[in-house]
């Protein structure tokens, strides 16, 4: 049974070792204590477990350990840098864009990965690329305007 | 100390240390509660004027399952640091209430929100409590937490008068500290708190801020632990990492009922780092990770004897029918009767028939049931300590007593903020089965349901059918009233329409799937069937909709928010109506609080499909207490309740969950939402009522009555337009 003994999360080169067959996301949960990414459906249609691999959004519940080996990963606990929150976090605070918040983290690696692509997505776009993540509270108004007020803020005027 | 102060208060009997008269009860509450928080001060919200010698903890005790008498509201503690903490046996699953208790704490003190913490749904913290449902929350807790603040308002400035050596009258609260009006001395909380060990009961009757004074009431408050979430720091149930812990799971039969015939476990046993559980029906499997215990579950041999002569989803109404009446468990029918509805309907000019259905739907919360187990002491005697999402943490301690044969003294519920519930997570299921495995493994086992047993194994929204018959006069006026409701359920079932002959009546039958609370519960069926036959005999009479509801209204709250909605709407201005758009308008109320919705529906012409192109709705819950997460509530009802209109419905046959997954079952995504608008009417005069629930029974019959708005077609079944499996993700 092969066996992954590194995964390189958040900049930092973790040793592991375990199972190759085993998802990312209970890798992530279980061996190296990030529970940030959440279980949903276990079937990549809800979106509450995306991470970024490479800078691409993948739902880690699909995706095994063996297949993240060597990449790049980033969770929703490496998007603060110095203590400063990414501007999406900020904007999910400051527009109440959560009830329960179980979805929080996966809509927000979803949208994160999304304005790195485009930079002032608009809703059409938002819809579209976030269509994968299910919030069942409802805050998806809320969810839309977080991106693009996050947006309006890497673009550098603040708020949108 | 200044006696006046208590008077005025009108509190139970003093019961201060200071005094030292205490009751030997008191005495040990006062031990156990300092034992815990050490120093400070605590105030104990007694209800109902209960004497204080049964007050003490007396709640928490009692067999499995029991509810007793709520006789202790709230804890509110000041500790020497000057922070304060409400204690609350509710919890907090999405519906924002950590916030809105902490807000209610803060404002009555006053103190600044960042000082407030909320201890909330731990069996050994909280007071007792039945459970966080049917809206209840913000009526009858945040007015608690509110006296229990007022209360130590006027024992800090008690305290400070005495310090002061100066007329209280001359003391106020301002930012965490006692000010002194014309020297500005300022007494911080921790001060004053430091070296005291106080504990106060007072009653029912403490008198606090009007909403009118509220501080909050016109500024959004942000959620109090938002940043834990955006962060990933919050720790959901399934998050609780324990020393030594194993990951579970559970063998499931194939279908509903099935009976085992034979078990091999031999194979699954000799895995290694393996615990496997077997105890009657039961059989799990715990491992160090989540792969070796799906492995193991897989490796044990199992035959099963299916169970035949289950009805389906495709049969279930008629099957409702034919076995409605004495059902056991059920308290039986429900009904009310105004008047004849027989000799109204007899006497009517016209009379119109309905019967509307609602399908069992999933509460489907995205955390689906969780729970970590850990036993501690020797062989699993000892304590039981389990972390898990539940609606009903005392109630969940009950199970858990009952399964094990412990006394609820020796198991604690803790529930961690939860990934939401809906009135899905009444239940102990995930509880009950880590702590069996934890038992058997002899280690803190992590259960995490997979969301096919989650839509499998968990309860449903009731299905059910409901007949209306109506009769009108000459005049269109609606003199009887006709309402058989099978299987759905009472809430929300009598009419608010002033009809002279009514009969109501709820038929309980039998459930071939587990049923249970939902949001709204029943209302979202009843309402549906009335506000759908509503709008059947006003187009009939050829009447506006809202004009013919109106006729037939003389409650003045519903009227309100109706005319919100409409006016917001532009209802009955020259809207531009696209080929194949409608307008449709409902509304209701439920506990306490109403609601009114106007949708504007477009039907594809090709394939039938429904979308929702704007919806207005309107909501008054009496004083708003925290306007943004209101809004908040409202919307995410109005979203949720798109799914049960639309496309939300379990299909079932032969005792399988033919739809257990996501990729099976519809539930709204962004693309689903429309246009939404939100009007909230702020009763300042009336007291505060829950808002998680109401606002979602509205949008289907809006949404219904727009669809035959736009083609002329009539939809009486829930959901409207279920069109099959969902699309591939593009």
């Amino acid at each position: 049974m092969a066996r992954i003994t590194e995964l390189d999360v958040n900049g930092s080169r973790e040793k592991i070792d375990v199972d190759a067959e085993r998802t990312l996301l209970s890798v992530l949960r279980d061996d190296l204590d990030l529970t940030g990414a959440k279980y949903g459906c276990g079937e990549a249609r809800c979106g509450a477990c995306v991470v970024l691999m490479d800078g691409r959004p993948v739902p880690a519940c699909v995706t095994s350990a063996g297949s993240a080996a060597g990449a790049k990963i980033t969770t929703v606990e490496g998007l603060e840098q110095d203590g400063q929150l990414h501007p999406l976090q900020e904007a999910f605070l400051e527009v109440g864009a959560m009830q329960c918040g179980y979805c929080t983290p996966g809509m927000i690696m979803a949208g994160v990965a999304l304005l790195r692509d485009n930079p002032d997505p608009d809703e059409a776009e938002i819809v579209r690329t976030l269509e994968g993540n299910l919030c069942r509270c409802g805050a998806y108004p809320r969810i839309v305007a977080a991106v693009r007020r996050a947006a309006g803020m890497l673009r550098g005027g603040g708020a949108a | 100390m200044n006696e006046e102060t208590v008077e005025g208060l009108s509190l139970e009997p003093e019961r201060y240390e200071l005094h030292a008269e205490e009751e030997q009860h008191w005495e040990a509450a006062r031990r156990e509660f300092f034992g815990s928080v050490r120093g400070g001060i605590v105030v104990v919200l007694a209800l109902d004027q209960v004497p204080a010698t049964r007050a003490s903890g007396a709640g928490r005790r009692g067999g499995p399952g029991v509810s007793l008498p709520q006789e202790i509201g709230v804890w509110l503690h000041i500790g020497e640091d000057g922070r304060v903490t409400g204690y609350t046996g509710k919890v907090e699953v999405g519906q924002g209430v950590r916030t809105s208790l902490t807000q209610a704490i803060a404002d009555e003190l006053p103190v600044p929100l960042a000082s407030v913490r909320l201890v909330m749904g731990d069996t050994d913290l909280s007071p007792f409590d039945g459970g966080t449902s049917g809206s209840r929350t913000s009526p009858v807790v945040a007015p608690q937490l509110r006296k229990a603040a007022a209360a130590a308002r006027e024992i800090l400035l008690d305290l400070a008068a005495r310090r002061a050596k100066a007329e209280r009258a001359s003391l106020f609260l301002e930012d965490g500290k006692v000010v002194q009006r014309g020297t500005g001395r300022e007494f911080p909380l921790a001060e004053l708190a430091a070296g005291q060990r106080l504990l106060k009961a007072v009653g029912d009757d403490v008198p606090t801020k009007p909403a009118t004074a509220w501080q909050f009431a016109d500024a959004p408050v942000p959620r109090v632990n938002g940043r834990a979430i955006v962060t990933g720091g919050h720790r959901y149930t399934s998050d609780v990492r324990r020393p030594g812990m194993l990951h579970g799971k559970v063998l499931r039969a194939p279908s509903a009922n099935a009976r085992r015939e034979s078990l091999d476990t031999g194979a699954a046993g000799a895995m290694p780092g393996v615990a496997l559980v077997v105890e009657d029906d039961f059989i799990g499997a715990a491992a160090p990770d989540e792969l070796t215990a799906a492995r193991a579950v897989e490796a044990i041999r199992v035959e099963w004897e299916a169970a035949g002569g289950q009805p389906s989803s495709r049969e279930i109404f008629d099957y409702f029918k034919a076995n409605a009446g004495e059902v056991p468990g059920s308290r039986g029918p429900t009904s009310h009767t105004a008047g004849s509805a027989a000799e109204g309907l007899s006497a009517a000019s016209r009379v119109f028939e309905g019967t509307y259905t609602a399908a069992y739907i999933a509460h489907a919360p995205l955390e689906p049931r969780a729970a970590v187990a850990e036993w501690s002491g020797e062989n699993g005697d000892g304590t039981l300590t389990v972390w898990t999402g539940t609606q009903r943490p005392f109630g969940v301690r009950g199970e858990l007593a009952q399964a094990f044969g412990v006394s609820e003294d020796r198991v604690r519920v803790i529930v961690p903020d939860t990934g939401s519930g809906y009135g899905g997570k009444h239940t102990g299921e995930a509880a009950i089965e880590a702590a069996r495995l934890a038992k058997g493994a002899g280690k803190p086992v992590k259960l995490v349901w997979t969301r096919e047993e989650e839509f499998t194994w968990a309860y449903f929204r009731p299905a059910g059918v409901i007949d209306v018959r109506s009769g009108v006069d000459a005049d269109g006026a609606l003199t009887a009233w006709e309402f058989h409701n099978y299987n759905a359920g009472a809430s929300g079932m009598r009419t608010l329409y002033d009809i002279p002959n009514q009969h109501v009546e709820f038929h309980p039958s039998r459930s071939p799937l587990r049923q249970g609370s939902y949001r709204a519960l029943a209302a979202t069926a009843n309402h549906f069937a009335r506000e759908t036959h509503m709008d059947e005999v006003a187009r009939a009479v050829g009447m506006d909709p809202l004009a013919f509801r109106k006729k037939h209204l003389g409650d003045a709250r519903l009227r309100a928010v109706l005319d919100a909605a409409a006016e917001r709407f532009g209802w009955g201005e020259a809207l531009r109506r696209s080929p194949g758009h409608g307008f449709g308008i409902a509304g209701g109320h439920e506990k306490g609080s109403y609601v009114a919705t106007c949708v504007e529906a477009a039907v594809d012409p090709a394939g039938g499909a429904v979308r929702i192109v704007r919806a207005v709705t309107a909501f008054e819950c009496g004083a708003i207490i925290n306007p943004d997460n209101l809004r908040n509530q409202v919307e995410g009802a109005v979203i949720m309740g798109i799914g049960g209109a639309l496309f939300e419905g379990i299909a079932f046959q032969d005792g399988k969950i033919l739809n257990a997954r996501f990729s099976r079952y519809r539930v709204p995504r962004f693309s689903d939402v429309p246009v939404l608008e939100t009007v909230l009417l702020d009763r300042k005069d009336l007291p505060s009522v829950g808002a998680g629930e109401t606002p979602i029974v509205a949008i289907a019959p809006a949404v219904g009555n727009a669809v035959f708005d736009a083609i002329g077609v009539r939809l009486r079944s829930l959901p409207l337009a279920p069109n099959g499996a969902e699309p591939e993700p593009a």
